[in-house]
């Protein structure tokens, strides 16, 4: 029972940072309707940043944690800027490709830089945060992934159904040609929404980096994992993604405690199958499925 | 009794649409053709040492699965991100299918195919049914779960152990060396491309082109949509199960280790920098990938013998991943129809040379 319940509390923290790092990922979907393969390099670009910020400049946490947002921010920028941008207007299977090409560009060079090595940080948490209830341990770092979780969830959730900005990604989603001839700026909500979701990657970055190490192969390989959250949950729903992001995690300790731990890492893709075959709009997303 | 030759008309004088359809326009396109392939098969295996034709085995290997990839991306509009891994599933059958078996490599080869066609209609049949990019996330998960499969189901293909292949014989004639494999690889090549030039110009390709241009309109005009996406998809992994059987042979001991997803992006690599939607573009594609995949492993070498960067843990695996990815990044941005565009603007200008009017 105890065994049972510390995998519950595993599974619901890991499912809070799936969850997190598929929030940036139906950001970009909900604004542009790209699906975006290079997710997990972000994620991983986000982690590298706070660790070159944090062991090599030497900063203070608080200061590198702030600079590595400002920079995944600007980062999102610039990738949108380059790459997205000319292809506005282009088929979308052309935008789906680059993203692929850029997955593997920045994975790339990220191993050039770093390598496959295993990195770590120091101990950054405060021990306070740790929570206690008899059988059940929670770590600390669990405790801030689910505390940023629902952090996020929150600002999300009012960002799109309260600020101009958030209702004009919306829109565009929606329909981009109608949302252009109405005035909004359609590129800015592009460049907004990659920056954001640059922003949020790099966020959930760093706590999957506090409680694996950081690698880039497993970083991208989380990033992949996006996927089966996101169809679980509803390709454009937030919240979806975080219940999607619980559900999943939940799958791969239960996968991983109880039956073998080589299955652990393919059952999110098993259920990503399944789900197509039941019901391909997720949990929560928006019944909009054409059978054409 | 020679026909007489047929130039290009000064101007378009296509009366029915078997002209539009016509593969050569000229008679200058067959002779070139008949010279092409002559040389391929009469000089190349004679003239070149063991190791370019390695080389150039393996671009004919990659050449058929990257054929099957675009009749799914170019001409149905379909991504798939497991056609590394139905490569795997393909080399697989084979090598169970010689060993446990005994297929002759004749009978083997299609039936790697045909299996693999239907394992790929497996994977396909719940997300081709939904419009828009399920089949892409699928296909991904697809390529996971055979891998995991592939490692994990020992008592079939041994898992980390790899299988060993018999010694291939057609008609009582082994198959051996670079030079045997380049005739077998090559004759299959030459085959699956005649299919796919054919196969684009029927019924089937045309329902193929329609329903990557407005899948509604095609199922307006009374095209099963549901049934050519799924048949676009089992034709695309029949290619890739054929490709993979032929590597397996030619390799002669297989592991899971070459079919993850890295394999995956580079045939879409290959089909994007050849040209999405061309069949010539296929093949300068698959040239173009191998012949990176060879100048990054001869960078790198040349870098650790040069030395001075001793220490640095230099490998080819990030370099490639990441001129991959710069690869086709760059061309969607800046040539998205590929080589074979650059190809055709080179052949228009010397058309009509020296007199450009």
């Amino acid at each position: 029972m105890d065994f049972f319940i510390q995998l519950l509390v595993n599974g619901i923290s890991i499912g809070f940072l799936y969850g997190l790092s598929a929030m940036g990922f139906v950001m970009i979907y909900k604004a542009s309707s790209v699906l975006n393969f290079a997710h997990g390099e972000l994620l991983a670009i986000g982690a590298f940043l706070f660790l070159a910020l944090v062991t090599w400049a030497e900063l203070p946490v608080a200061a590198a944690f702030i600079l590595t947002l400002a920079g995944t921010f600007v980062f999102g920028f610039i990738v949108e800027r380059l790459f997205l941008r000319p292809l506005i207007g282009e088929p979308l299977i052309e935008i789906i490709m680059l993203t692929v090409g850029l997955a593997a560009m920045f994975k790339g060079a990220l191993l050039l830089i770093w390598g496959g090595n295993l990195y770590t940080y120091p101990d950054l948490l405060p021990e306070f945060l740790a929570w206690n209830w008899g059988v059940v341990q929670v770590p600390p770092v669990y405790v801030s992934a689910i505390f940023m979780g629902i952090v996020f969830l929150l600002l999300f959730g009012l960002f799109f159904k309260y600020s101009s900005q958030g209702i004009y990604m919306r829109s565009v989603a929606d329909n981009q040609p109608a949302a252009l001839s109405l005035g909004v700026h359609v590129r800015r909500v592009f460049a907004l929404s990659w920056a954001i979701a640059a922003l949020v990657a790099g966020i959930s970055g760093i706590i999957l980096g506090l409680i694996n190490g950081i690698n880039v192969h497993e970083l991208s390989s989380i990033g992949l994992k996006v996927f089966p959250v996101v169809i679980l949950g509803g390709l454009d729903s937030i919240s979806g993604a975080i219940i999607g992001g619980i559900i999943i995690g939940l799958l791969e300790t239960m996968t991983g405690g109880y039956l073998s731990p080589s299955l652990r890492d393919v059952i999110p893709y098993i259920a990503l199958v399944a789900i197509l075959l039941v019901r391909p709009y997720g949990l929560f997303g928006l019944v909009e499925i054409e059978r054409v | 009794m020679l026909r007489r030759f047929r130039f290009h008309p000064c101007g378009n004088y296509r009366d029915h649409y078997e002209k539009e359809l016509t593969i050569f326009e000229t008679d200058f396109g067959r002779l070139w053709m008949t010279i092409g392939l002559s040389v391929l098969f009469g000089l190349v295996p004679f003239l070149l040492g063991s190791y370019p034709l390695y080389i150039i085995n393996m671009i004919g290997i990659a050449a058929i699965a990257a054929l099957g990839l675009n009749i799914l991306v170019g001409y149905t509009g379909l991504i798939s991100l497991g056609h590394g891994a139905f490569f795997g599933v393909g080399a697989y059958a084979a090598a169970i299918l010689a060993t446990e078996w005994n297929f002759p490599i004749l009978l083997a080869l299609p039936a790697a195919g045909l299996i693999t066609a239907l394992v790929g209609i497996i994977f396909g049949l719940p997300s081709v049914r939904l419009k828009g990019l399920y089949l892409t996330i699928a296909t991904l998960a697809g390529q996971f779960i055979i891998e995991y499969i592939l490692l994990h189901w020992e008592g079939l293909t041994k898992g980390t152990m790899g299988i060993i292949l018999p010694e291939a014989g057609i008609f009582g004639l082994s198959i051996t060396g670079d030079r045997g494999y380049f005739f077998l690889i090559y004759l299959c090549l030459v085959l699956m491309t005649w299919l796919a030039v054919n196969l684009v110009r029927t019924k089937f390709g045309r329902a193929f082109i329609a329903i990557r241009d407005n899948d509604r309109a095609a199922e307006g005009m009374g095209i099963p949509v549901f049934r050519y996406k799924l048949l676009s998809f089992g034709i695309s992994s029949f290619y890739a199960g054929l490709a993979g059987a032929l590597f397996a042979y030619y390799m002669i001991s297989i592991t899971t280790e070459p079919f993850n997803l890295m394999l995956s992006v580079e045939y879409i690599a290959m089909i994007i920098i050849g040209g999405l939607g061309s069949i010539t573009g296929t093949i300068f594609g698959a040239i173009f990938i191998t012949g990176l995949n060879e100048a990054l492993r001869w960078f790198t070498d040349w870098l650790i013998n040069v030395g001075g960067i001793t220490g640095v843990e230099l490998t080819v695996a990030p370099l490639r991943e990441f001129a991959f990815g710069l690869a086709i990044v760059l061309f969607i941005l800046f040539e998205p129809k590929g080589l074979a565009e650059l190809w055709r603007i080179i052949r228009s200008s010397f058309r009509l040379w020296p007199f450009s009017y």
